[in-house]
């Protein structure tokens, strides 16, 4: 197998999940995008980890796993206050800090 | 035709099998996320991106990850799915079609999400050439194990709090009082 063919994919991947965070409007599809940049660059780790022959792209894989699972948690939390703040999770309405 | 690139794929020590299962999946895989930015139903998406998480597992295993692949898919398709669609739930989306789920923008991010995968298709090309991967044994577990235990144990023991401080945060900002 080449070894361009996974990162070829995530970098597939990882476009298409920017593309997701700067069109989406609804917070809880944009946190959806940000999970489809970080399964790229999950897979790139695991990719790397065997393309060098060594054990620590995978180690580091399971940190991004870790910390990307908390993400979700504090990022759900924080549109569920927003949505019961203001009714709405439009991120496009969350326009008081623009100068 | 197709007899001759096998017998050349062949030659180059290129597994014939493993590279049409890769093939298969990456194009489930790229659909799916299409879908999930595509997809004027919220529901959809969270299941769309159901299907792009198991094929990266899928990856994993191709690549010989078989631990990351298994936790891939307890804490992503067990997990993290059911808090999307929690959070689908509790914000009250409409279940059916919706309408206002893009910016008025939108489509700026095609070009931005052209030129990015340009440039790190670019980069990647120019990085690996063609190198191929060898053909490897699943990874024992064993080795992770020493890994967390031995050269990573600071770090290990960092996202332990890191996890706390978050379950922690995320159950002090979403409590009603």
């Amino acid at each position: 197998m080449l070894a361009a063919n996974f990162l070829l994919l995530s970098a597939v991947l990882f476009s298409i999940g920017v593309f997701g965070v700067l069109a989406r409007r609804n917070a809880v599809l944009v946190l959806m995008s940000v999970e489809l940049v970080l399964a790229a660059v999950m897979l790139n780790l695991v990719a790397f980890s065997t393309i060098v022959g060594t054990i620590d792209g995978q180690v580091f894989t399971l940190f991004v796993i870790g910390v990307a699972a908390a993400e979700v948690g504090v990022g759900l939390a924080m549109v569920l206050m927003v949505y019961r703040n203001r009714r709405s999770i439009s991120l496009d309405e969350l326009s008081e800090m623009k100068g | 035709m197709s007899g001759t690139i096998a017998t050349v794929l062949a030659a180059d020590g290129i597994n014939v099998a493993k590279n049409v299962g890769f093939g298969i999946i990456a194009f489930a895989m790229i659909f799916a996320a299409l879908c999930v930015v595509a997809t004027k139903n919220v529901v959809h998406a969270a299941l769309w991106l159901v299907v792009v998480l198991g094929g990266v597992a899928a990856q994993y295993i191709l690549a010989a990850a078989e631990f990351v692949a298994i936790s891939q898919v307890l804490v992503y398709i067990g997990a993290v799915t059911v808090l999307f669609l929690f959070g689908i739930m509790l914000t009250r989306a409409r279940i059916g079609t919706d309408i206002g789920l893009f910016n008025s923008g939108w489509a700026l991010g095609i070009p931005v999400a052209a030129l990015l995968l340009g440039v790190v298709g670019w980069a990647v090309l120019d990085y690996t050439g063609d190198d191929v991967i060898a053909n490897q044994a699943p990874t024992p577990t064993v080795l992770l194990s020493d890994a967390y235990l031995g050269p990573y144990l600071v770090p290990f023991l960092a996202l332990s709090f890191v996890l706390l401080a978050a379950a922690i945060g995320a159950i002090v900002i979403a409590r009603k009082d």
